[in-house]
């Protein structure tokens, strides 16, 4: 990693805001255009940027279709010798998983999943999730509102509520 | 015979004109879709650990007047920030002044030391209030201008051929709104060489301190000899996001402060209570906030600068504040032609440098207090402006 130039400064840069033009990801990290340009190409072939995507707030989009999001406690035997990592790979696979992370704590996985209507949902949970041999439990809680996702504020409006003052 | 309002005014405040910027936000106001690079304030709402602090505060029932001077916590907590950050001591029993705001401090520090007649220097472009408080103290303002090869720096020549014996005050508003401007310790040692042995009092303006890009603050106070006769004002508004909460505050020699205090007690009798415990939870643990609302501004201000570069107006590097002050004398337009054309025919509002003083001529001022999205919008709107009229 420490070949790529300014690794971390142009990761930060667009982790923030994918939005930006070349020539202002350069300028804000200081490089020239050819730098940044190669920086970024190698940050994505090495797999440490791994695509882009904007921060929505599904709720303001009435004409977006109904989709219902649960997170999921699932308590799991490792397998030996593979660990968790075999059975994770059984679950992420599905593209139903958005999200899957090992957790300390009560349970082992901890699991976001996306699906069209709560029916959805339940029969991923019945018929893929529970019937898995190393699956103990499975405990599903459904997304009723979401307040904040990466860093934003979904409440908050971009409306620049600063008023006029002589300074 | 009637009673004529207009005619029973104080001459010194009518014989002050209004502020430019106002004049030319009220345009901005009433038109729609216009966006603006013309605020000088953060974009950032104030830290939630410090909002928080202040509403535990009303929770609390800490409603009421504190001591004049301000809490004696606080005042201790401006001690620490200033040792920990700028390497400043002062004694918050004697040496300190909590205020609405560093506007207000700057008011009373000229109230308790003018004399009628007395001259102070001030530095142009800067900050609008100085010489109208100056005047309304009783003093006379005097202008000295500052020059864009010298990224608007005082130079010791500048300050020495306007010392005259009635010189009471040397205003220091650095880092500078609207330039961007610093001074360095160097900077400031040959300012320090020509002030000693006179007896010139120095209100440094450091409210932008913590707004500085790959260098660090340096405050005349530290520079040898210039200690008892600066007073530094500073506050909460620029380094935590705090402009609403209206607190600022003042340190200096004690028989200074002395005065000011009395000034302040009869105007004001003390700073608001809830921004002021707000301000020492700022203080205490706010630092991470400073530094992440820099480096924030700081890509901002790479992106501004070499927008205004690439479009053909000159830009120095503004290592100071959240300004850039762009030299628009390549379009042939006057600044305040280049800001009227540019707010009608494009709909973006940036201020005409002459907003900050004559020595303000060719320049606009440009807020980064914005967001990238909005920088970016504005000089795409700048570039094809600057492309019409060339």
């Amino acid at each position: 990693m420490s070949e790529i130039k300014n690794a971390e400064k142009l990761v930060e840069i667009l982790h923030k805001n994918c939005k930006l033009s070349l020539e202002q990801v350069a300028a804000i990290a200081e490089m020239s255009l050819e730098e940044a340009g190669a920086a970024i190409d190698a940050l994505e072939k090495s797999g440490v940027i791994m695509g882009y995507g904007a921060v929505v707030n599904w709720d303001k989009l009435p004409s977006a279709k109904d989709k219902v999001t649960a997170y999921i406690e699932l308590k799991v035997t490792p397998q030996r010798s593979n660990g968790f990592n075999r059975l994770a790979e059984q679950i992420y696979q599905y593209p139903e998983v958005k999200s899957m992370n090992l957790m300390s704590g009560s349970y082992d996985f901890g699991i976001t999943v996306e699906g069209d209507n709560i029916k959805d949902i339940s029969l991923f949970v019945s018929e893929h999730l529970a019937p898995m041999d190393c699956v103990l439990s499975t405990a599903t809680h459904f997304v009723l509102k979401c307040f904040k996702e990466d860093g934003v504020i979904f409440t908050n409006t971009a409306e620049d509520d600063r008023e006029v003052i002589t300074l | 015979m009637s009673f004529e309002p207009e005619k029973l005014l104080s001459s010194t405040v009518s014989s002050i004109p209004p502020s430019g910027i106002r004049k030319f936000f009220d345009i901005v106001a009433e038109m729609k879709d216009a966006i603006s690079l013309g605020v000088g304030e953060p974009d950032f709402v104030t830290p939630w650990h410090i909002r928080d602090e202040g509403i535990y505060s009303l929770q609390k029932g800490h409603t009421h007047y504190t001591s004049n001077k301000g809490l004696a916590e606080l005042r201790q907590e401006i001690s620490n920030y200033l040792k920990r950050r700028f390497n400043l001591t002062y004694n918050p029993a004697n040496q300190s002044i909590v205020t609405v705001g560093g506007s207000e401090a700057i008011d009373i520090f000229m109230r308790a030391v003018i004399n009628p007649g007395d001259e102070v220097l001030v530095p142009e472009p800067s900050f609008v209030c100085y010489k109208p408080l100056a005047s309304m103290a009783g003093g006379v303002p005097i202008a000295v201008t500052t020059k864009a090869e010298n990224k608007f720096k005082l130079t010791a020549d500048e300050l020495k051929s306007a010392i005259t014996p009635k010189t009471k005050v040397l205003v220091l508003p650095y880092p500078n709104n609207p330039t961007g401007g610093i001074m360095t310790k160097s900077d400031l040692e040959e300012i320090a060489e020509v002030l000693r042995g006179t007896d010139i009092w120095v209100l440094s303006d450091e409210i932008y301190a913590e707004l500085t890009y790959g260098r660090h603050h340096c405050s005349i106070a530290e520079i040898d000899g210039m200690y008892d006769r600066t007073v530094i004002v500073s506050g909460f508004s620029k380094a935590y996001a705090m402009t609403g909460w209206r607190l600022g505050y003042a340190c200096g020699h004690p028989a200074v402060i002395s005065e000011m205090t009395k000034v302040h007690q009869y105007e004001i009798m003390s700073a608001p209570t809830t921004a002021q415990y707000a301000a020492i939870e700022a203080l205490k643990n706010g630092d991470k906030d400073i530094e992440m609302m820099r480096d924030e501004y700081n890509d901002r201000r790479k992106v501004i600068v070499k927008g205004f570069n690439d479009m053909g107006l000159e830009c120095f590097e503004p290592e100071g504040a959240f300004y850039a002050f762009p030299c628009v004398k390549s379009t042939g337009l006057s600044s305040a032609d280049f800001c009227e054309k540019l707010l009608y025919s494009k709909k973006v509002a940036v201020i005409p440098g002459t907003a900050f003083g004559d020595s303000g001529e060719g320049h606009i001022r440009c807020s980064y207090a914005y967001s990238l999205d909005n920088i970016n919008e504005a000089l795409n709107r700048i570039e094809a402006f600057v492309k019409e009229n060339r």
